[in-house]
């Protein structure tokens, strides 16, 4: 029992060295809206996930804007309002983002319409023979 | 009973024109949301430490905003053809210089070197202006009405043919 008792303190013991992890409330919040737009210069990276200047740049301005008390949706119409629709990385249901999201639906209506009609023939052959 | 085959030809065609727009899109051709828009105001120092605002740079006549950097390698490709048309349009449209993410020392340099074009450029070591202009990258050249209307933005280095067209076009010198 007394062996046991040792193994864990051993065990334990190195925590007792460990670093405590801080992390910044407000760096969490700025990868949080980073992550919503698209690095302009890079091919399909989020803001958050780059290292190119312009991201950079990007999330030092994300970060000031926070600490200036400015909301997400303000922050992302202000990049949205100098770089358009193609800053965000989702595009928008609405405008230029439209096709992308109404086109598949389309496409399965009309798939399902084509599928409808022959398979109502096919049922009408059928029923004749 | 050929309904499903009617609905088929326009739904292939409705296809094969979203792709032909797809495959004739140039990607590098992103269209400015600022165009039509007054300029922002953008206050900071010239590259030779003189407060300036870039809204206001235009001083009621036509304005163009080329953007630079020392360490540009098109830069220095487009830069003569900025100098060119500097030297014979100046005095008519305000040629102003952005440079962007450098530094003085070098910047200074690259301009004694290859030539001034600019009644001033703005210094934009951290790309602030940059990012207010909505710039992806160097060099990129805007173009502002007297009233500060941002006309045009041309992205990448401008030959002499392309940067006549546009001075003659948006601004009616040539």
């Amino acid at each position: 029992m007394r062996g046991l008792w040792w193994v864990l303190v051993v065990l334990w013991l190195p925590c007792a060295w460990a670093e405590t992890v801080s992390e910044d409330p407000r760096q969490r919040q700025v990868l949080e809206i980073a992550e919503q737009l698209r690095c302009a210069v890079c091919q399909n990276q989020s803001v958050a996930e780059s290292q190119a200047e312009l991201a950079l740049d990007m999330r030092r301005t994300i970060a000031e804007q926070l600490a200036a008390g400015r909301s997400e949706a303000e922050i992302i119409a202000y990049f949205r309002d100098r770089y358009g629709d193609f800053v965000l990385m989702r595009p928008p249901a609405h405008g230029s983002g439209a096709p992308l999201w109404w086109a598949p639906l389309g496409l399965l209506a009309l798939a399902g319409a084509g599928a409808f009609f022959y398979l109502r023939r096919r049922i009408g052959r059928e029923g004749d023979a | 009973m050929k309904l499903w085959r009617l609905l088929l030809i326009p739904a292939l065609v409705l296809l094969l024109g979203a792709l032909a727009l797809g495959l004739l899109h140039d990607p590098k051709r992103i269209p400015s949301p600022l165009i039509g828009k007054p300029l922002p105001t953008m206050t900071g120092e010239t590259l030779d430490g003189r407060p300036v605002d870039l809204a206001t740079a235009g001083q009621g006549g036509p304005m163009l905003i080329n953007v630079w950097a020392s360490w540009c390698e098109s830069c220095a490709v487009e830069h003569p053809v900025v100098v060119e048309a500097s030297r014979r349009f100046g005095d008519r449209v305000a040629f102003i210089g952005l440079n962007y993410r450098d530094e003085r020392a070098p910047g200074q340099a690259w301009l004694d070197q290859r030539g001034n074009a600019y009644r001033w450029s703005f210094y934009d070591p951290e790309g602030r202006a940059g990012l207010e202009l909505g710039i992806y990258g160097v060099p990129e050249t805007f173009f502002v009405a007297p009233d500060g209307t941002l006309l045009a933005k041309h992205v990448g280095p401008l030959d002499a043919a392309t940067l006549r067209d546009y001075l003659s076009r948006l601004f009616g010198v040539s």
